[in-house]
């Protein structure tokens, strides 16, 4: 888990005008993120969007993904995912040598870090943090497809929240439809179905449907 | 019939008439769930006004929401069955963040219920990290 990854950082770079604002997509709220977040002990602000609100908003599809915004409120990165990357995805695989993937995930994690450390440091002078034109390349157009996934997702939340699962269900599976790219509503929908589902076969048989692709956008760090 | 709407942010449950894609609410209840008031120059919440047109607004004063928000740009999905209706935000919004690139605002609580905003860190940089526990 990254949370203690993201606390240190801050503990490290608080005091030289940075905050790391951490939200977990978690549309069972408190009961389902609270086993990660109390264990970390938290002073930034570890917030819970049982909504996913803020993926709405940054227009976001997997977890993690992150966003770098400037001292004036401007986005400067719009969608990385962080440290994150391909390492995992031959996990269930016979053989799978779990140390080589840790030491890439160690590798990843300090060259993030050290690239964040360098726009606190550099602010705009920062090679990562990227001009104007290059933040709009990198933001999805809108799609009217994405907004009533969007507008579906949000209604399954509101019928999970008033205990109507069969509801639930039948909202994501539109949401999924209308964005088959979306980890977010696959997984979230999952989980909810059944504790474990968002990790199991479906999972991995996804994964493995990528072939070629990249299961988290591309990214330069 | 008693109707959960969410309209942008509101959310309200109120008495509603569903009639196919058009959503029926009568104008004091619009207004008491969600700040919707019908005004000489139109339906208006705070600063944002639309001009009404024949279809938008029934001769008893009742106010097709469904139609308003398409109006509006908005994503309108529902669920008949159970009277559940999503009126998205408008896409205004996000061609407004791809012009401008200013983070958009949210409110969020933490584990204790303390509610942050984004926009309490203005002046500082700000690294925003989604995750989740499945």
């Amino acid at each position: 888990m990254d949370l203690p990854v993201w606390q240190a950082l801050y503990e490290e770079l608080h005091d030289r005008n940075f905050v790391v604002i951490t939200i977990a997509m978690d549309t069972g709220g408190a009961d389902d993120a609270r086993q990660w977040i109390e264990p970390a002990r938290p002073t930034h602000p570890s917030l819970i969007d049982t909504a996913h609100v803020v993926a709405e908003l940054y227009d976001w599809v997997n977890v993690p993904s992150n966003a770098w915004i400037d001292e004036e409120g401007r986005i400067v990165r719009p969608n990385d995912p962080g440290f994150a990357g391909e390492y995992f995805r031959g996990m269930m695989d016979e053989g799978f040598d779990f140390k080589a993937m840790m030491a890439e995930y160690g590798r990843m994690r300090d060259r993030y870090l050290a690239a964040v450390r360098d726009w606190v440091a550099n602010g705009p002078a920062s090679r990562w943090a990227l001009p104007p034109d290059v933040v709009r390349a990198r933001m999805a157009g809108a799609s009217p497809d994405h907004a009533r996934a969007t507008a579906w997702f949000r209604l399954g939340t509101l019928l999970h929240e008033r205990g109507d699962a069969d509801g639930a269900q039948r909202a994501f599976a539109e949401a999924k439809r209308l964005r088959p790219g979306s980890w977010n509503y696959k997984r979230q929908a999952w989980h909810l179905e059944q504790a474990g589902k968002s990790g199991g076969p479906e999972f991995w048989a996804e994964v493995k449907a990528l072939g070629d692709r990249p299961y988290y956008p591309r990214h330069e760090l | 019939m008693e109707t959960t709407i969410l309209f942008e942010d509101a959310s309200a449950t109120l008495d509603a008439t569903a009639d196919g894609e058009s959503l029926w609410v009568a104008p004091d209840a619009l207004e008491r769930g969600l700040g919707w008031s019908a005004k000489p120059e139109g339906l208006c919440r705070g600063p944002v006004c639309v001009p009404r047109w024949a279809e938008l607004v029934r001769a008893d004063g009742a106010v097709d929401v469904a139609a308003l928000a398409r109006h509006r740009g908005q994503a309108v999905v529902h669920d008949a069955a159970r009277r559940t209706w999503v009126c998205g935000r408008s896409g205004e919004l996000r061609a407004g963040v791809a012009r401008s690139l200013v983070a958009p605002d949210f409110a969020l609580p933490d584990l204790d219920g303390r509610v942050h905003r984004l926009s309490d860190w203005r002046g500082r940089k700000v690294l925003l990290n989604s995750w989740a526990s499945w």
